[in-house]
């Protein structure tokens, strides 16, 4: 049943600063609205349960991207289109683009955010796979301050993350430290456009003297977040890429990720299908 | 909760209206602005039939609250021909087929329009990307298909 609209507030803040004393005055009550890709088809499914936003999307400080000598930093509200056609992160990121592109339609991508695709949470999301193989640092600020950390350890746990009611998350920044990797992003869903994915792959990697070095591997729809799988990477790591090694990083891999059966797939075929992408990032690897 | 006042151009013309913020685009279009050209297929911008163009870029309205069209400029489907002159999309459409039940058409016309003005020489992968946000349930998309490479050609 759909929702009932009078129900529910969109506040729009004047600047980024009027948001953060509307969402630090009442802390929980309001929480962020970006370009509502996700939030407004809960609405209309009637099961959004949150009544209070606050309208995030004409906040230009939070837009844009900005290149430096060490990294690209990137709006929390850059859309996946503008992500697309950014010449640095098309030579650098290009796993990033390739998420973006792959997320629903264009009508879809010319309102979806970075930042909006982080904190929906959703474990079966596009872009944070790629985020994490490219050892993403996020931004939250509230009117306490700003801290920066680490990607990699928001999600605690199902739609659970590391963030204060009081905070905004406003910026992702991306160390440009990618010439030279191999990146596979590989997302395997029902139909090539405007499908949830089954299970999705982003890994990087180099070989350096016949080793693998700076590993890393990042899979979607196979836990309750969006995994980094260390234990994988570390079977990975330091090794040439013979058959002993991708047998280890496939048994590595197999126990470290958790899928389950849902609408979308099931989890021998999610284990089956994560498994085969790992084998094939290992092999694109070597040649 | 209260009404807002937002104001916006639609297909040129501009309104003031007094909306519940997070009513979506959708039924403002339709129902409080009678232009019911854009429709509605699944509600959940999976399928594309309530595509408008937002400030000049491709939307589903069905997932755009109005509050956050404050300002905005939007063309509809009634705001695609150029007064008793369709746009050559539309004309393909008609001359080739392009259009069944109809309650894709709108959306795919509009995206359709959208990709010819960003890429007026578009490749067959193009056309199928920039199409790839709708859904046609009569499944005539090789008619469609057809249309926007005969309206390329014009």
């Amino acid at each position: 049943m759909r929702a009932y609209v009078p129900g529910y507030q969109l506040q729009t803040p004047a600047s980024l600063a009027d948001a953060l004393t509307l969402i630090g005055n009442e802390p929980g009550v309001w929480k962020p609205f970006a370009g509502g890709t996700d939030l407004m088809v809960l609405l209309e499914g009637g099961r959004l349960a949150h009544r209070n936003y606050v309208n995030l999307w004409p906040l230009a400080e939070l837009r844009g991207i900005d290149v430096t000598d060490s990294h690209v930093t990137l709006g929390a509200l850059t859309t996946y289109t503008e992500v697309q056609t950014h010449e640095v992160l098309r030579s650098e990121f290009p796993m990033l683009c390739q998420a973006a592109s792959e997320t629903g339609g264009l009508a879809i991508q010319n309102r979806g955010t970075l930042g909006g695709n982080i904190v929906n949470a959703s474990p079966a999301a596009d872009s944070p796979p790629a985020l994490l193989a490219y050892d993403a640092e996020i931004e939250l600020v509230s009117n306490r301050g700003a801290r920066w950390l680490p990607y990699h350890g928001f999600h605690l746990g199902y739609k659970q993350m590391d963030m204060r009611p009081d905070e905004l998350l406003t910026r992702i920044r991306l160390p440009r430290t990618t010439a030279g990797m191999t990146h596979y992003y590989r997302k395997v869903g029902t139909r090539k456009a405007q499908a949830i994915s089954k299970v999705c792959l982003a890994a990087t990697g180099r070989v350096e003297n016949g080793l693998m070095t700076d590993v890393r591997v990042a899979l979607g729809s196979v836990a309750p977040i969006v995994l980094r799988c260390k234990q994988t990477e570390d079977a990975i790591r330091g090794q040439a890429l013979n058959g002993d090694t991708v047998h280890q990083a496939r048994e590595t891999l197999l126990r470290e990720i958790t899928p389950i059966d849902d609408v979308r797939s099931t989890a021998s075929y999610r284990l089956r299908v994560a498994a085969n992408l790992l084998v094939d990032f290992l092999v694109t690897a070597r040649s | 909760m209260a009404k807002t006042a937002i104001e916006f151009t639609v297909n040129g013309e501009s309104h003031k209206l007094e909306v519940f913020p997070m009513a979506r685009l959708l039924d403002v279009l339709r129902e409080q602005l009678h232009l019911t050209g854009t429709k509605e297929g699944c509600g959940e911008g999976e399928c594309g039939a309530c595509t408008v163009k937002l400030d000049g870029r491709i939307v589903n309205s069905c997932l755009v609250p109005v509050a956050q069209v404050n300002g905005a400029s939007i063309t509809t489907i009634e705001g695609v021909a150029q007064g008793d002159e369709l746009h050559a999309v539309q004309q393909a459409f008609i001359d080739h087929g392009g259009a069944q039940c109809g309650i894709c058409t709108p959306g795919m016309i509009l995206a359709a329009v959208d990709l010819l003005e960003r890429n007026p020489e578009p490749t067959e992968a193009d056309i199928r990307n920039g199409l790839a946000g709708n859904l046609c349930r009569c499944t005539g998309y090789m008619k469609i298909f057809e249309s926007v490479v005969r309206a390329c050609q014009k």
